[in-house]
């Protein structure tokens, strides 16, 4: 355990010495609460647009076994495939083989945090074929070479100076720190893979059952392009991202752009209904939807249920104060922020480090404050905490720690001599009234902070003390 | 002791921390509460609400201190604490600390009758001005779990506006988390740090002598990082500034 512990807090330390990082964050998270907060404040009734994409999404989660076949069923009807994927292997087997069996040799992918959690591009490339991202973030961080660190904001973590010299090495473009021109290089750079491309592999921010139809929002039209040029068009969708109705759109897509990025709604709204029909001039030969589950299913009847409420929009985490501070690699998981602290433990439960994960947190609430389907965020942390120590992973010296406060705090006798013994310590210790090093382990309280004097008298002994003058005088 | 008819009565849980380490932060609180003519009583024994096993995951023993503290304040009436974040653990986590046990009806009993101080001041009593007087610019910190989980901090704003002499400044982020949290101050002590590193630049921002709020935990936390700065902010818990105690503690 001791290995893993210091792997979790060496990333923290990398990332809190990391001022390029600070400045992206700030940048990036100062901007998103913002926009959101202006949205969702434009809003004469978000509370109740809030319960009601609440209520939607505790609907779809109730029935969900039924609603996933109404997809299926209604997605092959109208021509498409799907595969039922119980865990990652299965879906890359399956897109693997279909790209195989198809001859697909080049691939245009738009975002898809499914497809981060299974690892897809390894698998494909290991498969021999070549993928691209096409989102302008994923993109970026393709050519660097590393993951994600934000849902939706994926190159959260680079500056526009960190992005303008990776694309003068990789992009051969001149040396800038203005973005127009980074856009230009990277749409003329992908503009030939999209045209080149045999599949176009997407996410999904949600099926509608009643439809057999997948939506997908985004900015910058590369998901549109994704899923119509290309011959064959792979969507891959967590099984929890559904809805009954057309009509439940109307309340899902609004918190979810206003909670995202502030806007009314996305640039691009695409609603995709299986292949190209017969005289359709455009849109794909084939659609495969892949349904996957990859432990979704076992979070679904247990206490943690509600995290599948999640519509991956990243507003907890640029509320969260602990991701304004650490940013998402330090998370160590796909998904990071308050909700990836949930997510990450329950979706991949091999990470050495999960444990540690719903401790990263101050517990301040911020993030169900924001989150448009109201989550109870820190409730599912307390409880992940629980079952952490139920599981005896925590610290001896936190164990102790506990449970020597729980005997003081259930004998009020041992509660005053301690007290007492205390009292006494910090006279020891104070210098002009204050502590500046206490022993360990509370010496990591006065690494960068002072701690009061204790006084002389605790409350309790002052009102004895009051409540004996009365009653004799 | 016996109370007059008519006389309002509750009773006062100091919370472990105040007790401890703040007894002014108690004693000003018993001074505001009788001048609005309640009587206090203070249960004998009463230490803590349990949080600190709670939030770090040890709920067995967490249960055994809390179902200490809910036997000790069983028909005890109204229940008033000086602190948002031991208050929110009684109102909200109680519940789900003793879901399917005995003590869930009591628990929940217990969580209609307790209220954290300034929602007892402003929304019970319908007190604003205690009669109070700061010459000095203040600038208030809204502790996370009474803002968020109990709704406070309008209560504390108000009760501010009516200090005779005071400026209120506005705090830039004053939401935002200090970055305490319990164990997680120690835990995750360089995280907390760099919370506090923020906090203590808004405090900054918000030229002001005295940094008020509702918690002492998070008044700590924020005096700690002033007082390792040489700041001449001073911090003080909200109780102190209505009793007219700024003075009382150094530093």
């Amino acid at each position: 355990m001791s290995t893993h512990t210091l792997h979790f807090f060496d990333r923290v330390d990398t990332a809190l010495h990391d001022a390029t990082l600070r400045t992206a964050l700030d940048r990036a998270t100062t901007r998103f609460v913002g926009n959101r907060a202006g949205a969702i404040g434009a809003l004469s009734d978000a509370d109740r647009l809030r319960d009601q994409a609440r209520a939607l999404r505790a609907y779809a989660l109730s029935r969900l076994d039924e609603l996933l076949e109404r997809l299926a069923e209604r997605v092959e009807d109208r021509g498409g495939h799907v595969c039922w994927a119980s865990d990652g292997e299965e879906a890359k087997r399956y897109i693997a083989e279909l790209a195989r069996s198809r001859g697909v040799r080049s691939i245009v992918k738009s975002k898809s945090m499914a497809s981060e959690e299974i690892h897809l591009n390894e698998a494909l490339e290991r498969a021999g074929v070549e993928v691209v991202e096409t989102d302008l973030g994923e993109y970026i961080l393709q050519i660097a070479g590393e993951t994600p660190s934000h849902i939706i904001a994926p190159a959260i973590h680079k500056t526009r100076e960190q992005v303008g010299a990776l694309f003068e090495q990789h992009l051969g473009m001149p040396p800038t720190t203005e973005v127009p021109p980074m856009i230009r290089a990277a749409r003329q750079a992908l503009r030939q893979r999209f045209l080149r491309a045999d599949m176009g592999i997407s996410g999904v921010n949600f099926g509608v059952a009643d439809e057999g139809a997948v939506v997908i929002v985004e900015n910058e039209g590369n998901a549109r392009f994704t899923t119509t040029v290309p011959r064959i068009h792979v969507a891959i969708m967590g099984i929890e991202r559904i809805v009954e109705r057309l009509e439940d759109l109307a309340v899902m897509l609004q918190v979810l752009a206003r909670s995202a990025t502030g806007q009314k709604l996305s640039v691009y709204t695409s609603i995709i209904s299986g292949p190209a029909r017969p005289g359709e001039a455009d849109g794909p030969e084939e659609f495969h939807l892949v349904l996957l589950d990859n432990g979704r299913s076992q979070i679904l009847g247990g206490q943690y249920a509600e995290a599948l409420m999640c519509i991956r929009c990243g507003a907890c985490l640029n509320a969260c104060p602990v991701y304004q501070s650490i940013g998402g690699h330090a998370y160590g998981g796909v998904y990071s922020g308050p909700i990836g602290a949930i997510l990450t433990p329950l979706l991949q439960p091999d990470l050495p480090d999960n444990h540690l994960l719903p401790h990263a947190s101050s517990l301040c609430g911020a993030c169900q404050e924001v989150c448009p389907v109201r989550i109870a965020i820190p409730d599912l942390l307390l409880r992940l905490r629980a079952d952490a120590v139920k599981a005896g992973k925590f610290h001896p010296i936190e164990k102790t720690a506990i449970q020597t406060y729980a005997t003081m705090m259930n004998n009020p006798a041992l509660y005053r001599a301690s007290g007492k013994f205390a009292h006494l310590g910090a006279r020891l210790l104070r210098r002009k009234g204050r502590i500046r090093r206490l022993p360990p382990p509370l010496h990591l309280w006065t690494r960068g902070r002072d701690f009061p004097s204790l006084p002389a008298q605790t409350f309790s002994e002052w009102w004895e003390e009051r409540e004996r003058q009365r009653r004799s005088g | 002791m016996s109370t007059p008819a008519g006389l309002r009565r509750v009773t006062l849980f100091v919370t472990c921390i105040v007790d401890q380490l703040y007894p002014a932060i108690g004693k000003a609180t018993v001074q505001i509460l009788e001048r609005q003519g309640v009587a206090i009583h203070v249960p004998r024994g009463l230490t803590c609400c349990g949080q600190m096993a709670f939030n770090a995951g040890f709920r067995d023993e967490s249960y055994a201190v809390a179902g200490r503290t809910i036997e000790l304040l069983r028909g005890q009436g109204d229940v008033v604490l000086p602190s948002g974040s031991c208050a929110a653990m009684i109102r909200h986590l109680y519940a789900e600390l003793f879901a399917h046990s005995p003590y869930a009806g009591p628990a929940a009993e217990l969580a209609a009758r307790t209220y954290e101080l300034t929602e007892y001041l402003v929304d019970v009593l319908g007190v604003t001005d205690v009669g109070a007087h700061y010459r000095g610019r203040i600038t208030y910190h809204d502790a996370c779990h009474g803002l968020r989980f109990l709704g406070v901090g309008r209560q504390a704003r108000t009760l501010l506006a009516h200090v005779r002499e005071a400026e209120v400044r506005p705090l830039p982020n004053g939401g935002t988390c200090c970055g305490f949290g319990g164990l997680f101050a120690i835990k995750q002590y360089a995280i907390s740090e760099a919370m506090l590193e923020r906090k203590l630049h808004d405090v900054q921002a918000a030229e002001a002598d005295l940094l008020v709020t509702g918690d002492a935990s998070c008044m700590t936390q924020i005096a700690g990082g002033l007082s390792r700065r040489g700041s001449p902010t001073r911090a003080r818990h909200i109780a102190e500034v209505l009793a007219n105690m700024v003075d009382v503690r150094p530093v």
